[in-house]
């Protein structure tokens, strides 16, 4: 029951982007061109998607936040950091200008796999890459913490 | 040619998006983030992989679905290569720096009203303004 949900939970994510227009890169990117506000060519889509993904998690969330436990599963994986730390912020920013540079972000780029068109595989392939390199980076750098601690 | 701006349409895929988000932690107690959940699927130290896969494959789904529909599969317009190839590597990287992005911040992170959440949002909404900016009107 846990995978059929997260199957159906993928499906209705992947239904909303694309009703949404979420994996239209022009609308994407119409939104973060905020300099042409004063020409009126601006496409406020993403702050409707965001109000109203947020008008239904908001409460959504705080419901199962109240909840004992998940329905099929042990207990709730809830987010436990709360630093604004160094590698939020850097992380963050670089996934904005990967983001204003094609106007996907990585849903929109699962979802756009299903048109097989070959710059959104080639997209998603760096993406996973990068964050392969990240998690391989990210070891190394634990790894060589461990061993200066350990003298 | 940008499609004309909808707002109907672009509030039905929000709730619906909504909805993905409180069902997947009803059901499953899981946070949709998709670059934690691809991440993890692909991170070859990670377990518990099913899940994350049967999302991913639902996500990959659900255009074919509406494809079948009778709603248009449109592949979205992309720049050059090399911009391409950037892109993808930045929003990787970064997005497994901060752990999180537009859905794992953006959507799950601010609607629980998370200080480092709605960070990181301000974040990488600001940067990619800044980086269309750029693009757009000073090259």
């Amino acid at each position: 029951m846990r995978i059929l949900s997260a199957f159906l939970c993928g499906l209705i994510f992947g239904l909303g982007l694309v009703t949404s227009g979420m994996t239209d890169t022009a609308k994407v990117l119409g939104f973060l061109d905020v300099l042409a506000i004063p020409k009126g060519a601006w496409d406020p889509t993403l702050v409707i998607v965001m109000v109203a993904a947020l008008a239904v998690s908001t409460p959504g969330l705080l419901l199962a936040k109240n909840r004992a436990r998940p329905l099929f599963a042990d207990a709730a994986a809830w987010p436990m950091r709360t630093a604004i730390d160094p590698p939020l912020l850097a992380g963050a920013a670089l996934f904005g200008a990967g983001w204003g540079l094609v106007g996907l972000c990585p849903g929109p780029a699962i979802a756009n796999l299903a048109t097989l068109a070959p710059a959104v595989l080639v997209f998603s392939a760096a993406m996973i890459a990068g964050m392969a390199v990240h998690d391989v980076w990210r070891r190394g750098a634990t790894k060589r913490e461990a061993a200066l601690a350990d003298g | 040619m940008m499609a004309p701006f909808d707002p109907v349409s672009a509030a039905v895929g929000g709730a619906l998006i909504g909805v993905s988000a409180t069902l997947l932690m009803l059901l499953t107690g899981r946070i949709a983030g998709i670059s934690g959940i691809l991440g993890d699927l692909v991170d070859l130290a990670s377990g518990d992989r099913l899940w994350r896969l049967a999302f991913v494959a639902g996500l990959i789904a659900a255009p074919l679905v509406l494809a079948a529909g009778g709603y248009g599969l449109r592949a979205p317009a992309m720049p050059g290569w090399s911009v391409v190839i950037a892109a993808g590597l930045l929003v990787g990287f970064g997005t497994r720096l901060g752990s999180g992005c537009t859905s794992g911040h953006g959507i799950c992170g601010v609607a629980r009203l998370s200080p480092r959440s709605i960070m990181a949002t301000l974040t990488f909404m600001i940067v990619a303004m800044i980086v269309v900016a750029i693009m757009r009107h000073a090259i």
